[in-house]
């Protein structure tokens, strides 16, 4: 058994594997090289595991590449996997986020892109259509750019159901009963400390994750503020206190544990650096109520944020870890985050990690 | 009706392996031009052109040796026997 860690980085795609359950890591060859690869997924519904990549593609444009072989070969659809219809008059700027939907869902994939757009995929990744209840939702001219571009960044197809949810930046959070139409605003109270009130939307949400309790519980590293709803975004409550800092970029839920997820405090606004120049990733085990620094197998003297998707976990027994920075570090615990392990150094800025057994 | 479309180096895998390709004009401008080239190496021109139909922000384009952001854009005129010329700008990091 191989789990594989992909990592996504502003000038390449690097693969990295492990034969002993996660203890020992081997980092392979440059794929994508000199190309940014902010999305990333590793499929592993088919029997051939595919790895998809959100690319851009140096002065050349943004695409999607997809792999069968593990990165041996790529492939593109030769019109674009993702090219918006003629009459909305846009075009791809950024993939986002490449999300593989539920096992007994083969072949549907979402994305998400800028400009604030979501795409469903039913032939795994080959090629996607616009979700056009959220492209053409009247809050949608007024969803401003975040600094690093106006994207729907996550996109969370619950699997039990028809429902999706997705955070943007900015604009905040969203949830559709059926995935496709009745796109509502689920921000109650999350702050914006950009914007003199509290806004129905508008919020500058980082990261999203769900909890294994069920799709209901799901938690939000926001812009200045943590939060957690039990209610599927019908109002959210600050779980911060007890955090280093509430700024930061990722957050990750326990795929089997419920209660259990991790962040990565960053001081803000102006500096968006680990506290005291140590990387630590906190770890919740009550849903927010306490949180404990995880800090082994981390350095001290690290300057480095991790962003939105450099942060995950596995599927593994006990659940696999994953962080990477943006001075090219990358690090793995087998353990859920109690020890890590560096996988990798002085690999461009890491704006993407996900890991998968194969 | 032919034009000589010259491409950088890191372009030449979606045109076959080549650097230069002779591409009917179509009627007369770049657009057209392009829309040809669509029609025969579709990868190749979505590194030229975004799905909207504009050149993408950082590739250059010169027809005989003029910038067509100053000669039109891409309703620049491309003659018969004209060199298209496509280059990366500089930027990046």
């Amino acid at each position: 058994m191989t789990d594989l860690l992909a990592i996504g980085t502003r000038k390449g795609l690097w693969l990295a594997r492990s034969d002993d359950d996660r203890r020992t890591w081997t980092l392979g060859e440059p794929h994508l090289l000199a190309q940014e690869v902010a999305a990333v997924s590793i499929d592993t519904r088919d029997p051939v595991p595919r790895v998809l990549a959100g690319i851009q593609y140096g002065h050349w444009g943004p695409t999607v590449m997809r792999s069968d072989d593990l990165g041996a070969s790529w492939q593109e659809t030769e019109t674009g996997a993702i090219r918006f219809p003629e009459d909305t008059g846009a075009a791809l700027a950024r993939v986002w986020q490449l999300r593989p939907d539920a096992a007994d869902r083969p072949g549907v994939v979402w994305a998400g892109c800028e400009p604030h757009s979501l795409w469903r995929s039913t032939d795994g990744g080959c090629s996607f259509d616009l979700v056009r209840g959220l492209w053409d939702h009247p809050h949608r001219p007024t969803w401003e750019p975040g600094a690093g571009g106006g994207a729907v960044h996550t996109v969370l197809p619950d699997p039990a159901s028809d429902r999706v949810t997705v955070a943007m930046s900015t604009g905040g959070v969203y949830v559709s009963g059926d995935g496709r139409t009745g796109w509502a605003p689920r921000n109650s109270g999350i702050s914006a400390v950009f914007l003199p009130e509290p806004p129905e939307y508008g919020q500058c949400v980082h990261k999203v994750a769900v909890d294994a309790a069920g799709p209901d519980r799901m938690y939000a590293q926001n812009h200045f503020g943590v939060f957690r709803t039990d209610d599927a975004g019908g109002t959210w409550t600050s779980i911060a206190e007890g955090l280093p800092a509430d700024f930061g970029f990722p957050v990750v839920a326990s795929p089997s544990t419920p209660g259990t997820a991790w962040v990565v405090p960053l001081v803000a606004d102006v500096q968006r650096v680990p506290p005291a120049g140590r990387l630590r990733v906190h770890r919740t085990r009550d849903a927010g109520g306490t949180w404990t620094e995880l800090g082994a197998g981390l350095p001290d003297g690290c300057w480095a944020a991790v962003v939105r998707d450099a942060l995950c976990a596995d599927a593994g027994d006990p659940t696999g870890l994953y962080v990477g920075t943006r001075d090219g570090c990358v690090y793995a615990s087998a353990d859920e985050g109690d020890t890590f392990t560096q996988v990798a150094d002085h690999l461009p800025d890491v704006l993407v990690v996900r890991a998968a057994r194969i | 009706m032919s034009v000589e479309v010259v491409l950088p180096g890191v372009l030449a895998d979606l045109a076959g392996g080549t650097r230069h390709l002779q591409v009917d004009p179509g009627g007369g401008t770049l657009a057209e031009l392009l829309d040809s080239l669509a029609a025969v190496h579709p990868l190749l021109e979505r590194r030229i052109r975004d799905e909207a139909g504009a050149l993408r922000r950082f590739v250059n384009v010169y027809v005989d040796g003029d910038d067509v952001r100053y000669t039109g854009g891409l309703g620049a005129p491309v003659a018969d026997g004209a060199v298209v010329q496509v280059l990366p700008s500089v930027a990046g990091g």
